[in-house]
């Protein structure tokens, strides 16, 4: 079951006002900084970007599932940029450094330009949501994610009536990313999703998890998290959005059309070409439990896909 | 101490039997320490289905190093390897049933049927089961001349189980295409010594 909390849910005990305080603080700071940025033509060397989490609202959207160990979602990774291995990313993302990161905003918008992650979530509060995360290879976990509604950064933006598509794109850089010396996939990673996925309010950017900034071999400094999509459409470290008009390529499509779609939702009644997707191992258990419609958000986007053969758009 | 009298030592069999179950003594240390990894069924899963190759490699490495070190006592190994080839098929079976299948011959046979990979290295489980049965000094007598064309099915078993491997993969190549070359390779030696066996005898008759 999920529980989604109303913004008048949260009592006072979860936000204290010293909290509220810093935050503001830190936003103010942010922005102060970002704008002598912007007035100097360069933050390069202003900003840390890397993103403070010390303060979110908790358990905004949560499950009554268990939750992953830490431990486990933090070193069983498909990341393929550091390495394809489950245990390669823990181990090649470590020297990774995230500072002074920006995400470029591009196409069918009327805002666009390179941006200090920072700017990118100001005036958004980071919230912690419980989803479920069901990966193509037939296993998921549970994790607790700090984040900002994807909706509401995009809205910044100002996408026009043009923007039909969102498409991410995460770094490129070899030197950086090890895995990306080997072309196991056509880099850099892309993904997109329709606008109105990209709107709907369970799409999360995080920037953290289990309470702590988001660790390298999970996507650092900011990841897409789409619960009710395979995990491979969560795009990490990701460095430049833009609205489009036309379906973006996707890696995994790029790589096999037939058997990764555009759209690839959770469904176990649509089968890998190789394997079932029928049943999920939980990482945790010993036993495949049964996967769900769309990972259990079938109530929350299902309405996103009324009318479509989701045989054919996989 | 020459390589001949090593493998003719009194300790190099019950060594080599070791040496074959180290990989699942590894296996079930690491379940005790808790260290099989955040998935330990997947871990056990590829850990025993790697062995089943590199044991299935092994054995096959034997005859054609015999012929060229001349050491027939090589042939020794060749069994045990063998067998302990159908040992870690047999985990890699049984992991696979009980922990995705949950005992369930249903779902099994489904799994079996519509997946072509889990198809392929089910056939190679199953042809495996009459070499290991085979595997004995009674049957070989028994059988004469046919044991050794009932044993040649193994390189119908190593085609299937590198086949097995390629088709599970996602998109990293590297390692099936690996075990894939070194299989040609002992399969390629084999192929020149029929060509030079078949001219000998053709020519005797």
């Amino acid at each position: 079951m999920i529980k989604i909390k109303r913004a008048s849910d949260c009592s006072e005990s979860e936000i204290t006002p010293e909290t509220i305080y810093q935050q503001r603080r830190k936003f103010m700071k942010a922005s102060s900084v970002w704008g002598t940025g912007l007035l100097l033509g360069g933050w390069g060397t202003y900003l840390n970007a890397s993103v403070d989490v010390s303060s979110y609202k908790k358990s905004v959207i949560t499950l009554d599932d268990k939750l992953t160990d830490f431990k486990d979602a933090s070193r069983y990774n498909n990341f393929y940029e550091f390495g394809t291995g489950k245990d390669d990313p823990v181990k090649n993302a470590q020297e990774f450094n995230t500072d002074n990161w920006t995400v470029n905003i591009s196409g069918e918008c009327e805002k666009q330009g390179d941006f200090p992650l920072e700017a990118l979530l100001e005036g958004v509060d980071i919230e912690e949501r419980v989803y479920r995360l069901r990966c193509v290879e037939a296993w998921s976990m549970v994790i607790p994610w700090l984040g900002v509604p994807l909706a509401e950064v995009l809205k910044q933006f100002s996408p026009t009536s043009k923007a039909k598509y969102v498409a991410f794109k995460t770094l490129f850089d070899p030197e950086r990313m090890p895995g990306q010396k080997r072309s196991v996939l056509d880099w850099p990673y892309v993904e997109g999703l329709r606008i109105d996925e990209a709107m709907h309010p369970l799409s999360l950017l995080a920037v953290g998890m289990y309470g702590k900034t988001l660790p390298n071999q999970n996507g650092a400094p900011i990841r897409l998290v789409m619960p009710w999509k395979y995990g491979f459409k969560s795009i990490k470290s990701i460095v430049s959005i833009e609205f489009t008009e036309k379906q973006p390529p996707t890696t995994w499509s790029l790589s096999n059309p037939r058997e990764y779609g555009f759209y690839s939702n959770v469904n176990p009644n649509v089968d890998h070409p190789r394997w079932s997707q029928a049943r999920e191992r939980r990482i945790g258990e010993f036993f495949k439990r049964d996967t769900l419609m769309f990972n259990g958000y079938a109530d929350e986007v299902a309405s996103l896909y009324a009318g479509m053969d989701l045989t054919k758009y996989i | 101490m020459p390589f001949k009298s090593v493998i003719l030592h009194p300790l190099a069999k019950p060594l080599f039997f070791i040496l074959c179950l180290s990989p699942l003594l590894g296996i079930i240390l690491n379940a005790i320490w808790g260290d099989l990894g955040a998935n330990p069924v997947e871990t056990v899963t590829h850990q025993t289905g790697d062995w089943t190759l590199r044991l299935l490699i092994l054995t096959l490495l034997i005859t054609p190093l015999r012929r060229w070190t001349g050491y027939s006592a090589l042939l020794r190994f060749r069994r045990m390897s063998g067998l302990f080839v159908y040992f870690y098929a047999s985990c890699h079976f049984l992991i696979w049933f009980l922990a995705d299948h949950s005992l369930n011959v249903s779902s099994m046979i489904e799994d079996i049927i519509k997946r072509p990979y889990i198809t392929v290295g089910f056939s190679a489980f199953l042809l495996l089961t009459p070499l290991a049965m085979t595997s004995n000094q009674w049957s070989m007598k028994k059988l004469g001349r046919r044991w050794k064309s009932l044993h040649q099915l193994v390189y119908v078993i190593i085609t299937l189980g590198i086949l097995h491997y390629l088709w599970l993969v996602k998109a990293d190549y590297l390692e099936p295409m690996i075990y894939a070359m070194v299989a040609l390779m002992l399969l390629l030696v084999r192929v020149e010594r029929f060509k030079r066996l078949w001219t000998t005898s053709s020519r005797s008759s």
